[in-house]
């Protein structure tokens, strides 16, 4: 994107990408209390939360500008169904970057790997991905990818709106809000929350499920360098990973007659030194 | 690459309104210690406008060195000219390990850095160490909080991490420290500033006192509506404390953002903690787990928050908050007047 900084012509509506993930639903993913493990079989997948709320925040500029939309995943073939997902809550198209070599993939290949997707699609005025994913939640990709394609970011966005050549986008942080203002073409990393996303439509869905909606890349597709994919290409390992063991609390559980369980509550915390007794 | 001469922790340091934030003074602290395992220097990095008073706090915090970079186009932050000029100073300094806050700022900063560095990043961990063969240990929550991953980047340097703010404390400040002060440069062009603030809407004091407060009084969904949280400021007058919230009620409207607690919102370790109609979701407890005792009070008594409470009071929030309110009160009148 060498010439994204010149001037984007009027009324040609957005050309819009979403990243998606698939991630396991989170209230599944639990752990099993005799093993002490993660209990991962049978967990179903969703489209990441966040993303969702990406997806919602590009059809609402869509609706307004309109434009379109493309939903773009890396991950294995079973990660069609959240980009069906997407397009039955109206994204135009999507693309599936699917290869063996992208296995593995820590955050530097893979905002590697969807920056040089990205690049391919043609002239792209806004990148929406989530803040981050709820499986690795690290919030890295996003930025990443604007680090690649050296296109200006704004993250944890919760509303964004375009005025004339200007993207104006608010942004939370942990002391309040800030409002950030720069140019097209731009990424932004979308707060989980921040807007309510569609449902699927039937008629959308049906789209869905035509043929040629959902293009399949390899990284040879893509013009990756393969040695930059994948496990190899990862610079992190994971070595270990070890259930939560959380801080062993005696829990005191009071269930008596109401004045007594408080009286006892206060006791204890008059004990402990939190209330002059 | 080259990996052999890289050496010593550096700490990327934030600041705002002219003082080190937070999450940066906790990061000194957790990288003095990581430094003195490997026996190597501690650096910091501090990028900005009118920096260089900041320095000598840096050191006295625990600092060797600070390399600060003043720029006409550093003067506000903004992540491209920052990343960039944190990519030339890691090109010159070659640290082994940098770390930065998993504040938002040095959570996008870091995510940027790491795709012109090529090198490994791991985000907001909450435990650090040193491996036997001298490598940095990054340990961090996973799937939600459920597991917690060690991660190792023995590939590339520097190895990168983000360190969550409130999990490391902050280390004491020694007048007498001394240091090296480097005064760097970096090539920046008008058109890396491609991002800029427009506004900033405030709510400093009310974070700040979340994460300062001995005693946290938190309420969740099980409070029915926004108007009961007055239940629960009353409440928190009598203990001193603070209210904090679960993100579920902040995402409907009834208390603000800067009040939530959890993954995606504050750390907090206060001495006490209470959860009132708060289920325990894992992304709530990654954010007060720490406390030093828990108290929950909920009415369904397999709700997981039990499982991390010290005490425990199975009912109905709107009979024991008010039942504890009368008994704290008659404590207080029965002490004025003896
Ligand atoms: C990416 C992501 C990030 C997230 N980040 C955060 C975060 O930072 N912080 C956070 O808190 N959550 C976070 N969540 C949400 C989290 O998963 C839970 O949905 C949320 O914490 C639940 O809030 P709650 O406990 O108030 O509500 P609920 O889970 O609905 O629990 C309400 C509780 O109140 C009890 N109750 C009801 N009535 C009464 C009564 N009369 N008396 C006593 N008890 C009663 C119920 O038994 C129940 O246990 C996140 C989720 C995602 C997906
Ligand atoms: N494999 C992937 N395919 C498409 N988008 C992704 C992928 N991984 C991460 N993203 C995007 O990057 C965001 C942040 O992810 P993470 O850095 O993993 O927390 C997600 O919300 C997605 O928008």
């Amino acid at each position: 994107m060498e010439d994204g900084q010149e001037a984007r012509p009027p009324n040609q509506g957005l050309k819009i990408v979403v990243c998606i993930k698939q991630v396991p639903k989170g209230e599944q993913l639990e752990i099993d209390p005799v093993k002490k493990t993660l209990r991962r079989e049978g967990v179903e997948s969703e489209m990441n939360p966040a993303d969702k709320n990406a997806v919602e925040m590009a059809l609402g500029f869509k609706d307004e500008h309109g434009g379109e939309v493309i939903a773009l995943s890396m991950g294995s073939r079973s990660f069609e169904r959240s980009l069906r997902m997407a397009i039955g809550m109206g994204a135009d198209r999507a693309v599936l970057l699917s290869d063996r070599a992208l296995a593995g993939s820590d955050t530097t290949p893979t905002s590697y790997a969807l920056a040089g997707t990205i690049s391919l699609l043609g002239k792209i005025d806004l990148i929406l991905c989530g803040e981050e994913t709820s499986d690795s939640s690290t919030g890295h990709v996003g930025p990443g990818i604007a680090g690649h394609l050296e296109i200006p970011q704004i993250t944890y966005v919760t509303e964004a709106k375009v005025e004339n050549d200007k993207i104006i986008a608010k942004r939370q942080v942990e002391f309040g809000f800030e409002t950030w203002e720069t140019t097209f073409p731009a990424l932004l990393t979308v707060k989980f929350g921040c807007n309510r996303p569609r449902e699927p439509t039937l008629s959308r869905k049906i789209k869905a499920k035509r043929g040629n909606v959902i293009q399949t890349w390899s990284a040879k597709d893509a013009g990756l360098d393969e040695s930059k994919l994948g496990l190899n290409g990862s610079p992190t390992i994971v070595s270990t990973i070890d259930t939560v063991e959380l801080p062993s609390r005696k829990g005191e559980l009071f269930s008596g007659n109401l004045g007594k369980n408080v009286s006892d509550l206060i006791s204890r915390l008059v004990r402990d030194g939190f209330i002059r007794g | 690459m080259e990996t052999g001469e890289y050496k010593g922790v550096m700490v990327f340091l934030e600041h705002r309104k002219g003082k080190l934030r937070n999450a940066s003074i906790q990061l000194i602290g957790e990288g003095r210690r990581l430094a003195d395992i490997l026996k190597q220097e501690l650096s910091g990095a501090l990028l900005g406008k009118d920096v260089e008073n900041l320095t000598g706090e840096a050191i006295q915090f625990g600092c060797d060195k600070v390399h600060y970079i003043e720029h006409d186009l550093l003067e506000n932050y903004a992540p491209r000219p920052y990343a960039k000029a944190l990519a030339e100073l890691v090109q010159k300094r070659r640290p082994d390990a940098l770390l930065f806050g998993a504040t938002m700022n040095g959570r996008e900063v870091a995510g940027r850095l790491h795709a012109y560095t090529h090198t490994g990043l791991a985000a907001d961990c909450t435990a650090f160490d040193i491996t036997e063969d001298g490598y940095l240990e990054m340990i961090r929550p996973a799937f939600g909080g459920k597991s917690l991953a060690h991660i190792i980047c023995k590939k590339t340097k520097p190895q990168m991490a983000s360190a969550r703010p409130n999990v490391f404390p902050a280390p004491d400040k020694d007048p007498a420290r001394k240091g090296e002060i480097l005064k760097e440069t970096v090539q920046l062009t008008q058109e890396d500033v491609d991002t800029r603030c427009l506004e900033v809407v405030e709510h400093e004091d009310e974070a700040n006192m979340l994460s300062k407060s001995e005693i946290v009084v938190s309420g969740g969904y099980g409070l029915k509506k926004k108007e009961n949280f007055v239940l629960l400021e009353e409440l928190a007058e009598l203990l001193h404390g603070v209210v904090g919230a679960s993100r579920k009620t902040v995402d409907i409207g009834w208390f603000p953002r800067e009040r939530q607690i959890g993954q995606t919102g504050k750390t907090v370790r206060p001495r006490l903690y209470f959860a009132i109609g708060i289920s325990g979701a894992i992304q709530h407890l990654a954010g007060m787990e720490r406390s030093e005792k828990i108290v929950a009070i909920n009415a369904d008594p397999t709700a997981s928050i039990f499982e991390v409470a010290d005490y425990g009071i199975v009912g109905n929030l709107f009979d024991v908050i008010p039942e504890m309110i009368r008994q704290l009160k008659a404590m207080k009148s029965s002490q004025s007047s003896s």
